[in-house]
């Protein structure tokens, strides 16, 4: 029985040019209460991995660089 | 990361704290000061740093006991009146005495309370009798406050372990936790001498009218592992059947605010801009009223704040744009909703367990402490009700130096290694398999089956259809859920709280056969409150591997309530307009 990977819109946005995981940083990895983020291993930034956000913001507010967006789940918008 | 690897290690302490949120950072704190050479460790599913409800902070207090404004037996009469008189006053008595003090020392890590001119607390008036808001200018620090203090004291902090399991010894008492790395798989098994559960709501047991499963009211980690947990362990639950149902904006899910808006004048309306509730307060009489205007000619509901001052307005925005849910301006934005031009569509939310704003939890008593030996349980998941942020510190602290006095007065409990063993076999199970169902998909049916059966008006045979599918899903759950990562995990071992909350839902909303708390507890087949019968808690507990319940009485009041006051909370709906 084969499981299907169904596409969807993540709300957590990073600026790659601003993120800098590249450099050992994993402050919106850490703080995620969902723990739904990761660092890519393909470009050294920070993602979402798992569409299951709360959109509470403590990786935009805790992300030293700015380069993290929490937009509303498209579900909800 | 999240690749499952093999793991088992071993540590002991002499106070363990499950949840890092609100009361468990207190629990520790107070444990380690009570007795500073005893260990704390404080166990965290996500990060103690952003962790629980409160992880963007709180606007304010919305139950604060202030000198001056109230006093323990008026907030103690006004919880009892609330809860339609199934209230144990010792620990709501206990808190309103308390937490005066916790408010003090909360100021002195520096989160700060509003004050009026004369210096004094600036209280404001939301509840139907007294006034016991108090707004928190910089409450977005909550959390940072709490995390120095946590490192200051050298409580062990251990992220993202996962209990799944309490141990108990042979006497029943309390012996430790098994928990589960979210990133690894490796267990952990945690002796201790006592055990604090603070492990938040059952958040995730409806599903939210958008259909996202993360779109919940409460922070979607409290997926009511606590209430699973003293469950499993013999723990005593009172009145589930008075769930959680909150008046929030559409959608967004968050809270509309009331505490927040209302002392600034805003208030709801029908879609006529007409008031219809006496008092925005949250209680189930006052949600009943809120469910009866949204399903009349009259609705929707909406919070309605366009007829204030633009810089009135601009204030409320500061506050909740900042804290607590502070996605909910860009919310707005989206929708191109100001609120000085459009009233906010309201709606209300799924049903959870939650005492921090009704009544549902693990039996407690006023020192915190539950009916199994050694275990203590404070925050949103404890009995003590309409307790909100500041009953969570306010208990977490009790428990916690409880706690640390009776851990020091005990041995630690020995434990069966078979438990740790057929637990780890229960944990590991769907990830020997190569496929079948992925925990996301049986979460979601679950939560789909709890709103098509559970959500009040609640019916007799519909709940008895509810509890025949649970008992399918939980089939599945057991025999075809397949998991591929460590991340995963986590989700399957949540799914299986959602299932035993779920199923405890139903038994105690089939046992108490009477309506009690409005829209809480609305048994169309049994549609009057019944006191001659059901003037009582329900207790739920495991006994032989089964699920049980019993009326248990409620203790003497402490505050006399005079007939004529009981029934205040039961006259919400404006007269000229009933």
């Amino acid at each position: 029985m084969p499981i299907a990977q169904t596409p969807t819109t993540v709300p957590v946005i990073v600026d790659e040019a601003k993120c800098i995981a590249d450099k050992g940083c994993t402050v919106c990895v850490d703080v995620c209460p969902l723990d739904v983020l990761r660092i890519s291993d393909l470009t050294g930034k920070a993602y979402m991995k798992y569409d299951e956000c709360w959109y509470c913001m403590p990786c935009e507010t805790d992300c030293p660089t700015g380069a993290v967006t929490v937009n509303i789940p498209y579900l909800l918008r | 990361m999240d690749e499952i690897k093999d793991g088992l290690a071993e540590v002991t302490c002499d106070v363990l704290v499950i949840g890092g949120g609100t009361a468990g950072p207190m629990a520790a704190y107070r444990a380690k000061r009570r007795n500073p050479s005893a260990r704390v460790v404080l166990l965290e599913k996500a990060n103690v740093k952003r962790s629980g409800a409160i992880a963007m902070g709180m606007d304010g207090l919305n139950n604060a006991v202030v000198p001056g404004y109230a006093t323990p037996e008026q907030y103690t009469k006004e919880i009892t009146i609330a809860n339609d008189g199934i209230c144990e006053q010792a620990p709501v008595y206990k808190y309103a005495s308390n937490c005066f003090e916790i408010i003090q020392e909360l100021d002195r890590f520096g989160i700060k309370f509003q004050k009026n001119e004369n210096g004094d607390f600036d209280v404001k008036k939301v509840h139907h009798l007294g006034s016991y808001v108090l707004p928190m200018p910089n409450g977005d620090t909550v959390k940072k406050a709490l995390y120095r203090q946590l490192r200051r004291e050298k409580v062990l902090i251990s992220n993202r372990y996962m209990a799944t399991r309490l141990l108990t010894g042979k006497d029943g008492q309390i012996a430790g936790a098994i928990a589960v790395n979210t990133r690894s798989a490796e267990f952990l098994v945690l002796r201790a001498k006592a055990v604090i559960l603070c492990a938040g709501a059952a958040g995730r047991l409806g599903l939210p009218q958008s259909g996202y499963l993360w779109g919940t009211y409460e922070n979607a980690t409290n997926s009511g592992d606590g209430y699973a947990m003293a469950y499993h362990a013999g723990a005593a639950l009172a009145n589930l059947e008075c769930f959680q149902i909150n008046p929030l904006i559409k959608d967004y899910n968050g809270p509309a605010c009331a505490y927040v808006a209302g002392p600034f004048g805003a208030y709801t309306t029908n879609s006529e801009g007409r008031r219809f509730i006496e008092c925005d307060y949250w209680s189930g009489q006052m949600m009943q009223e809120f469910y009866n205007e949204l399903q009349s000619g009259k609705g929707p509901v909406f919070l309605k704040l366009n007829h204030l001052h633009s810089d009135t307005i601009g204030k409320i925005e500061d506050v909740l744009h900042k804290v607590e849910r502070p996605s909910r301006g860009r919310f707005h934005e989206n929708r191109g909703t100001n609120y000085r031009e459009r009233m906010i569509e309201m709606h209300i939310s799924e049903i959870g367990f939650c005492s921090g704003h009704s009544a549902s939890g693990v039996f407690v008593d006023e020192f915190a402490r539950t009916t199994v030996s050694g275990l203590y349980a404070a925050g949103d998941m404890a009995s003590v009700p309409h307790n909100y942020m500041l009953g969570a510190f306010t208990n977490g602290a009790i428990a916690g130096e409880h706690a640390a006095e009776f851990a020091g007065g005990v041995e630690l409990a020995d434990y069966d290694r078979g438990d740790v063993a057929r637990e780890q076999a229960r944990v590991l199970a769907p990830t020997k398999r190569g496929d079948g169902i992925p925990p996301n998909q049986l979460e979601y049916k679950t939560r789909r089956l709890v709103n098509d059966y559970l959500q009040p008006p609640k019916v007799t045979a519909r709940m008895r259809l509810g509890q025949a599918r649970f008992a399918e899903v939980r089939y599945d759950m057991e025999n075809t859920m397949v998991v591929r990562d460590a991340h995963e995990l986590m989700r399957s071992l949540e799914v299986a709280s959602i299932l035993d909350c779920a199923d405890m839902a139903a038994f105690a909303s089939l046992f108490r056969t009477e309506s009690r708390w409005g829209l809480y507890h609305y048994r169309v087949d049994y549609p009057q409150k019944d006191d001659d019968e059901w003037f009582c808690h329900s207790l739920l507990r495991k006994k032989d591997g089964r699920m049980t319940a019993q009326k248990h009485p409620v203790s003497p009041y402490i505050v006399p309530v005079e007939e004529d006051e009981r029934s205040a909370y039961d006259r919400q709906r404006i007269r000229q307009y009933a």
